[in-house]
Protein backbone atom coordinates (compact mmCIF):
# COMPACT_ATOMS: atom_id res chain seq x y z
CA UNK A 1 0.00 0.00 0.00
CA UNK A 2 2.45 2.59 -0.36
CA UNK A 3 1.28 4.42 -3.49
CA UNK A 4 -2.43 4.89 -1.59
CA UNK A 5 -2.94 8.31 -0.56
CA UNK A 6 -2.98 8.47 3.12
CA UNK A 7 -5.69 10.42 5.58
CA UNK A 8 -3.76 12.46 7.92
CA UNK A 9 -5.95 11.10 11.10
CA UNK A 10 -5.81 14.39 13.17
CA UNK A 11 -8.06 14.54 16.11
CA UNK A 12 -8.39 18.00 16.01
CA UNK A 13 -9.69 18.38 12.27
CA UNK A 14 -13.21 19.56 12.43
CA UNK A 15 -13.98 17.27 9.69
CA UNK A 16 -12.98 13.71 12.20
CA UNK A 17 -16.01 13.77 14.41
CA UNK A 18 -15.87 13.88 18.00
CA UNK A 19 -15.82 17.65 18.06
CA UNK A 20 -18.55 20.69 18.99
CA UNK A 21 -18.01 23.45 16.65
CA UNK A 22 -20.90 25.49 17.59
CA UNK A 23 -20.76 24.19 21.33
CA UNK A 24 -24.16 23.67 21.02
CA UNK A 25 -26.42 20.77 21.58
CA UNK A 26 -28.49 18.94 18.32
CA UNK A 27 -31.85 19.88 20.25
CA UNK A 28 -30.41 23.48 20.87
CA UNK A 29 -29.41 23.94 17.08
CA UNK A 30 -32.44 22.74 15.49
CA UNK A 31 -34.53 25.50 17.46
CA UNK A 32 -32.57 27.59 16.25
CA UNK A 33 -33.19 26.57 13.02
CA UNK A 34 -36.85 26.45 12.94
CA UNK A 35 -36.57 30.04 14.78
CA UNK A 36 -35.00 31.33 11.76
CA UNK A 37 -37.39 29.73 9.33
CA UNK A 38 -40.19 30.99 11.78
CA UNK A 39 -38.68 34.47 11.56
CA UNK A 40 -38.74 34.25 7.66
CA UNK A 41 -42.98 33.56 8.06
CA UNK A 42 -43.66 36.33 10.26
CA UNK A 43 -41.14 39.15 7.93
CA UNK A 44 -43.39 38.11 5.18
CA UNK A 45 -46.71 39.18 7.17
CA UNK A 46 -45.11 42.02 8.38
CA UNK A 47 -44.04 43.51 5.04
CA UNK A 48 -46.71 42.32 3.35
CA UNK A 49 -48.47 44.66 5.60
CA UNK A 50 -46.45 47.44 4.79
CA UNK A 51 -46.53 47.06 0.77
CA UNK A 52 -50.51 47.05 1.39
CA UNK A 53 -50.33 49.80 3.51
CA UNK A 54 -47.96 52.01 1.37
CA UNK A 55 -50.10 51.28 -1.99
CA UNK A 56 -53.46 52.80 -0.10
CA UNK A 57 -53.16 56.32 0.18
CA UNK A 58 -52.66 57.75 3.44
CA UNK A 59 -54.68 60.20 5.76
CA UNK A 60 -53.75 63.94 4.92
CA UNK A 61 -55.09 65.79 7.56
CA UNK A 62 -54.55 66.80 11.44
CA UNK A 63 -54.14 63.22 13.78
CA UNK A 64 -57.24 65.11 15.56
CA UNK A 65 -59.16 65.54 13.02
CA UNK A 66 -59.18 62.03 11.84
CA UNK A 67 -61.83 59.85 11.08
CA UNK A 68 -62.62 56.21 9.89
CA UNK A 69 -63.02 55.92 5.98
CA UNK A 70 -62.70 52.97 3.49
CA UNK A 71 -60.14 55.62 1.32
CA UNK A 72 -57.49 55.60 3.41
CA UNK A 73 -55.12 53.91 5.18
CA UNK A 74 -56.94 54.57 9.46
CA UNK A 75 -54.36 55.72 12.21
CA UNK A 76 -53.05 52.76 14.19
CA UNK A 77 -53.44 54.98 17.40
CA UNK A 78 -57.06 55.76 16.64
CA UNK A 79 -58.40 52.56 15.94
CA UNK A 80 -56.69 50.42 19.33
CA UNK A 81 -57.32 53.36 21.83
CA UNK A 82 -60.31 51.35 23.89
CA UNK A 83 -59.74 49.46 27.05
CA UNK A 84 -61.55 47.26 29.31
CA UNK A 85 -64.01 48.59 31.58
CA UNK A 86 -63.62 51.94 30.51
CA UNK A 87 -65.99 52.97 27.69
CA UNK A 88 -65.92 55.79 25.81
CA UNK A 89 -62.45 56.93 27.54
CA UNK A 90 -60.07 57.43 24.68
CA UNK A 91 -56.87 55.88 25.77
CA UNK A 92 -53.96 55.15 22.35
CA UNK A 93 -52.66 52.05 22.53
CA UNK A 94 -52.41 51.70 26.33
CA UNK A 95 -54.05 48.93 26.66
CA UNK A 96 -51.88 47.07 23.83
CA UNK A 97 -49.12 48.98 26.05
CA UNK A 98 -49.91 46.67 28.87
CA UNK A 99 -49.81 43.62 26.82
CA UNK A 100 -46.17 44.40 25.55
CA UNK A 101 -45.22 44.76 28.93
CA UNK A 102 -46.71 41.67 29.89
CA UNK A 103 -45.33 39.54 27.64
CA UNK A 104 -41.61 41.34 28.09
CA UNK A 105 -42.43 40.33 32.22
CA UNK A 106 -43.16 36.73 31.13
CA UNK A 107 -39.57 36.71 29.15
CA UNK A 108 -38.02 37.64 31.95
CA UNK A 109 -39.54 35.07 34.47
CA UNK A 110 -38.19 32.60 31.64
CA UNK A 111 -35.13 33.61 31.66
CA UNK A 112 -35.04 33.15 35.29
CA UNK A 113 -36.17 29.75 35.13
CA UNK A 114 -33.53 28.94 33.22
CA UNK A 115 -30.96 30.46 35.13
CA UNK A 116 -32.19 28.27 38.01
CA UNK A 117 -32.12 25.26 35.71
CA UNK A 118 -28.30 25.39 35.49
CA UNK A 119 -28.37 25.33 38.98
CA UNK A 120 -30.51 22.20 39.18
CA UNK A 121 -32.43 24.45 41.75
CA UNK A 122 -36.13 22.21 40.82
CA UNK A 123 -38.13 24.46 43.00
CA UNK A 124 -37.01 27.52 41.07
CA UNK A 125 -37.51 26.03 37.98
CA UNK A 126 -41.16 25.29 38.94
CA UNK A 127 -41.87 28.35 40.42
CA UNK A 128 -40.71 30.54 37.31
CA UNK A 129 -41.79 28.49 34.69
CA UNK A 130 -45.72 29.07 36.75
CA UNK A 131 -45.18 32.84 36.33
CA UNK A 132 -44.21 32.52 32.60
CA UNK A 133 -47.35 30.56 31.94
CA UNK A 134 -49.34 32.66 34.14
CA UNK A 135 -47.63 35.58 31.88
CA UNK A 136 -48.56 33.95 28.55
CA UNK A 137 -52.40 33.27 29.52
CA UNK A 138 -52.50 37.17 30.86
CA UNK A 139 -51.61 38.03 27.62
CA UNK A 140 -53.62 35.59 25.32
CA UNK A 141 -56.74 36.77 27.76
CA UNK A 142 -55.81 40.59 26.71
CA UNK A 143 -55.44 39.71 22.94
CA UNK A 144 -59.34 37.68 23.23
CA UNK A 145 -60.66 40.87 24.72
CA UNK A 146 -59.18 43.51 22.06
CA UNK A 147 -60.15 40.89 19.17
CA UNK A 148 -63.61 41.25 20.49
CA UNK A 149 -63.71 44.75 21.04
CA UNK A 150 -62.31 44.97 17.36
CA UNK A 151 -64.97 42.85 15.72
CA UNK A 152 -67.99 44.58 17.81
CA UNK A 153 -66.59 48.02 16.46
CA UNK A 154 -67.10 51.71 18.11
CA UNK A 155 -70.97 53.13 19.49
CA UNK A 156 -71.55 55.08 16.31
CA UNK A 157 -69.83 52.71 13.98
CA UNK A 158 -68.54 54.51 10.17
CA UNK A 159 -70.27 54.76 7.23
CA UNK A 160 -69.07 52.30 4.26
CA UNK A 161 -68.98 54.18 0.54
CA UNK A 162 -72.36 52.63 -0.22
CA UNK A 163 -73.77 54.84 2.36
CA UNK A 164 -74.29 52.05 4.74
CA UNK A 165 -73.43 52.64 8.40
CA UNK A 166 -71.08 49.36 9.64
CA UNK A 167 -69.86 48.40 13.19
CA UNK A 168 -67.12 46.38 13.73
CA UNK A 169 -65.17 44.43 11.47
CA UNK A 170 -65.01 40.53 9.77
CA UNK A 171 -62.44 39.31 6.52
CA UNK A 172 -64.47 40.95 4.46
CA UNK A 173 -65.87 44.35 5.34
CA UNK A 174 -64.55 46.96 8.28
CA UNK A 175 -65.69 49.88 9.78
CA UNK A 176 -61.90 51.54 10.51
CA UNK A 177 -60.41 51.33 6.99
CA UNK A 178 -59.74 49.25 3.70
CA UNK A 179 -61.18 45.51 4.18
CA UNK A 180 -57.45 44.49 4.25
CA UNK A 181 -56.67 46.32 7.27
CA UNK A 182 -58.81 43.80 9.33
CA UNK A 183 -57.51 40.86 7.43
CA UNK A 184 -54.10 42.01 8.16
CA UNK A 185 -54.72 42.66 11.98
CA UNK A 186 -56.41 39.10 12.16
CA UNK A 187 -53.65 37.13 10.34
CA UNK A 188 -51.08 38.45 12.12
CA UNK A 189 -51.85 39.63 15.57
CA UNK A 190 -53.92 36.01 14.91
CA UNK A 191 -50.30 34.01 13.72
CA UNK A 192 -48.67 35.20 16.91
CA UNK A 193 -51.55 34.67 19.14
CA UNK A 194 -51.50 31.20 18.34
CA UNK A 195 -47.77 30.52 18.94
CA UNK A 196 -48.47 32.47 22.21
CA UNK A 197 -51.02 29.65 22.52
CA UNK A 198 -48.37 26.70 21.56
CA UNK A 199 -45.79 28.49 23.84
CA UNK A 200 -47.74 27.84 26.40
CA UNK A 201 -48.65 24.10 25.78
CA UNK A 202 -44.90 23.56 25.57
CA UNK A 203 -43.79 25.29 28.66
CA UNK A 204 -46.59 23.41 30.38
CA UNK A 205 -45.07 20.74 29.31
CA UNK A 206 -41.83 21.02 30.42
CA UNK A 207 -42.87 22.55 33.85
CA UNK A 208 -44.86 19.11 34.40
CA UNK A 209 -41.56 17.08 33.58
CA UNK A 210 -39.87 19.51 36.17
CA UNK A 211 -42.35 19.29 38.81
CA UNK A 212 -42.57 15.36 38.86
CA UNK A 213 -38.90 15.19 38.55
CA UNK A 214 -38.35 14.01 34.84
CA UNK A 215 -35.89 16.82 34.27
CA UNK A 216 -33.86 16.16 37.16
CA UNK A 217 -33.84 12.57 36.40
CA UNK A 218 -31.86 13.22 33.47
CA UNK A 219 -29.49 15.68 35.06
CA UNK A 220 -29.93 18.29 33.78
CA UNK A 221 -32.52 21.02 32.70
CA UNK A 222 -31.75 21.81 29.09
CA UNK A 223 -35.45 21.13 27.91
CA UNK A 224 -36.30 24.63 29.57
CA UNK A 225 -33.74 26.29 28.08
CA UNK A 226 -34.99 25.12 24.39
CA UNK A 227 -38.63 25.79 25.42
CA UNK A 228 -37.59 29.20 26.59
CA UNK A 229 -35.62 30.13 23.21
CA UNK A 230 -39.47 29.67 21.94
CA UNK A 231 -40.74 31.58 24.10
CA UNK A 232 -38.03 34.75 23.38
CA UNK A 233 -39.09 35.01 20.35
CA UNK A 234 -42.77 34.81 20.72
CA UNK A 235 -41.56 37.82 22.72
CA UNK A 236 -39.55 39.04 19.76
CA UNK A 237 -42.28 38.92 17.39
CA UNK A 238 -44.42 40.77 19.38
CA UNK A 239 -41.94 43.55 19.85
CA UNK A 240 -42.12 43.65 15.87
CA UNK A 241 -45.78 43.60 15.64
CA UNK A 242 -45.95 46.41 18.43
CA UNK A 243 -43.65 48.44 16.32
CA UNK A 244 -44.97 47.89 12.82
CA UNK A 245 -48.54 46.97 13.46
CA UNK A 246 -49.51 49.55 16.05
CA UNK A 247 -46.65 52.23 16.29
CA UNK A 248 -46.26 53.56 12.94
CA UNK B 1 -26.52 5.66 36.21
CA UNK B 2 -29.15 7.99 37.22
CA UNK B 3 -27.95 10.28 39.86
CA UNK B 4 -30.14 9.61 42.86
CA UNK B 5 -32.92 12.57 43.50
CA UNK B 6 -31.79 13.44 47.24
CA UNK B 7 -28.22 13.76 46.28
CA UNK B 8 -28.95 16.49 43.82
CA UNK B 9 -28.48 20.01 46.02
CA UNK B 10 -29.08 22.90 44.11
CA UNK B 11 -26.52 25.47 44.16
CA UNK B 12 -26.66 28.98 45.59
CA UNK B 13 -28.20 31.60 42.99
CA UNK B 14 -25.66 34.10 41.67
CA UNK B 15 -26.29 37.51 42.53
CA UNK B 16 -24.55 39.27 39.54
CA UNK B 17 -26.14 37.32 36.51
CA UNK B 18 -29.87 37.71 38.54
CA UNK B 19 -28.97 41.48 38.28
CA UNK B 20 -27.95 41.31 34.74
CA UNK B 21 -31.41 39.61 34.01
CA UNK B 22 -33.12 42.59 35.72
CA UNK B 23 -30.93 45.20 34.30
CA UNK B 24 -31.96 44.01 30.81
CA UNK B 25 -35.35 44.02 31.89
CA UNK B 26 -35.63 47.71 32.97
CA UNK B 27 -33.82 48.72 29.72
CA UNK B 28 -36.50 47.02 27.86
CA UNK B 29 -39.08 48.22 29.96
CA UNK B 30 -37.19 51.80 29.43
CA UNK B 31 -37.03 51.64 25.90
CA UNK B 32 -41.04 50.85 25.41
CA UNK B 33 -41.73 53.57 27.92
CA UNK B 34 -39.97 56.15 25.37
CA UNK B 35 -41.74 54.56 22.40
CA UNK B 36 -44.96 55.76 24.05
CA UNK B 37 -43.82 59.30 24.82
CA UNK B 38 -42.72 60.12 21.08
CA UNK B 39 -45.75 57.94 19.81
CA UNK B 40 -47.93 60.40 21.56
CA UNK B 41 -46.36 63.87 22.65
CA UNK B 42 -44.28 64.36 19.48
CA UNK B 43 -45.39 66.69 17.16
CA UNK B 44 -47.22 65.20 14.09
CA UNK B 45 -45.38 66.85 11.68
CA UNK B 46 -42.11 65.00 12.28
CA UNK B 47 -43.93 61.92 11.34
CA UNK B 48 -41.25 60.13 9.07
CA UNK B 49 -38.69 61.33 12.04
CA UNK B 50 -40.69 59.11 14.34
CA UNK B 51 -40.66 55.80 11.95
CA UNK B 52 -37.13 56.39 12.41
CA UNK B 53 -37.26 56.43 15.99
CA UNK B 54 -39.47 53.59 16.22
CA UNK B 55 -37.56 51.50 14.37
CA UNK B 56 -33.91 52.35 15.81
CA UNK B 57 -35.95 51.11 19.17
CA UNK B 58 -37.47 47.71 18.13
CA UNK B 59 -33.99 46.72 16.67
CA UNK B 60 -32.40 47.78 20.24
CA UNK B 61 -34.96 45.62 21.63
CA UNK B 62 -34.72 42.86 19.23
CA UNK B 63 -30.67 42.96 20.04
CA UNK B 64 -31.33 42.86 24.19
CA UNK B 65 -33.63 40.19 23.72
CA UNK B 66 -31.89 37.99 21.15
CA UNK B 67 -28.36 38.58 22.66
CA UNK B 68 -28.44 38.39 26.45
CA UNK B 69 -32.34 36.06 26.92
CA UNK B 70 -32.10 33.88 24.19
CA UNK B 71 -27.97 34.13 24.98
CA UNK B 72 -27.04 34.58 21.48
CA UNK B 73 -24.32 36.60 22.24
CA UNK B 74 -22.58 34.52 24.14
CA UNK B 75 -22.38 31.14 22.17
CA UNK B 76 -19.84 30.69 19.83
CA UNK B 77 -19.30 33.32 17.51
CA UNK B 78 -19.68 30.60 14.41
CA UNK B 79 -23.54 29.88 15.53
CA UNK B 80 -24.38 33.38 16.17
CA UNK B 81 -23.35 34.57 12.51
CA UNK B 82 -24.71 30.97 11.72
CA UNK B 83 -27.95 32.37 12.96
CA UNK B 84 -27.85 36.23 12.29
CA UNK B 85 -26.82 35.81 8.33
CA UNK B 86 -29.68 34.80 6.58
CA UNK B 87 -31.74 37.35 8.14
CA UNK B 88 -30.24 39.95 5.08
CA UNK B 89 -32.43 37.96 2.84
CA UNK B 90 -35.26 39.68 5.25
CA UNK B 91 -33.98 43.01 3.63
CA UNK B 92 -34.24 41.50 0.11
CA UNK B 93 -37.88 40.99 0.67
CA UNK B 94 -38.38 44.37 1.85
CA UNK B 95 -36.72 46.32 -1.04
CA UNK B 96 -37.99 44.31 -3.27
CA UNK B 97 -41.83 44.40 -2.35
CA UNK B 98 -41.52 47.68 -1.53
CA UNK B 99 -40.34 49.08 -5.21
CA UNK B 100 -43.38 46.92 -6.32
CA UNK B 101 -45.61 48.65 -4.18
CA UNK B 102 -44.42 51.80 -5.13
CA UNK B 103 -45.51 50.98 -8.85
CA UNK B 104 -48.71 49.86 -8.23
CA UNK B 105 -49.48 53.11 -5.74
CA UNK B 106 -48.35 55.11 -9.07
CA UNK B 107 -50.37 52.72 -11.84
CA UNK B 108 -53.57 53.42 -9.50
CA UNK B 109 -53.46 56.99 -8.22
Amino acid sequence: MENSVSIKSDQNSLWQGGVEPFKASYGKLMMWFFLISDAFTFSAFLIAYGVIRYRHPAFEGMVDNFSFSQVYWPIPEKVFDAAPLLHGVELPLVFVGIMTFILILSSVTMVLAVEAGHRMDRAGVEKWMIWTIIGGVAFLSCQAWEWSHFIDGTDDGSKLLDGSIFYGANLEINQYGPPNFAAFFFFITGFHGFHVFSGIAINFLIFYQATVGILERRGHYEMVEKTGLYWHFVDLVWVFVFTFFYLI
Amino acid sequence: MEPELSSIVPQPPDKSKIWIIWKVAIILGIVTGLEFVVALQLPENFSAFKIWIFIGMTFIKAGYIIGEFMHLAHEQKTLMWTIMIPTVFVLWLIAALFIQADSIYNAIY
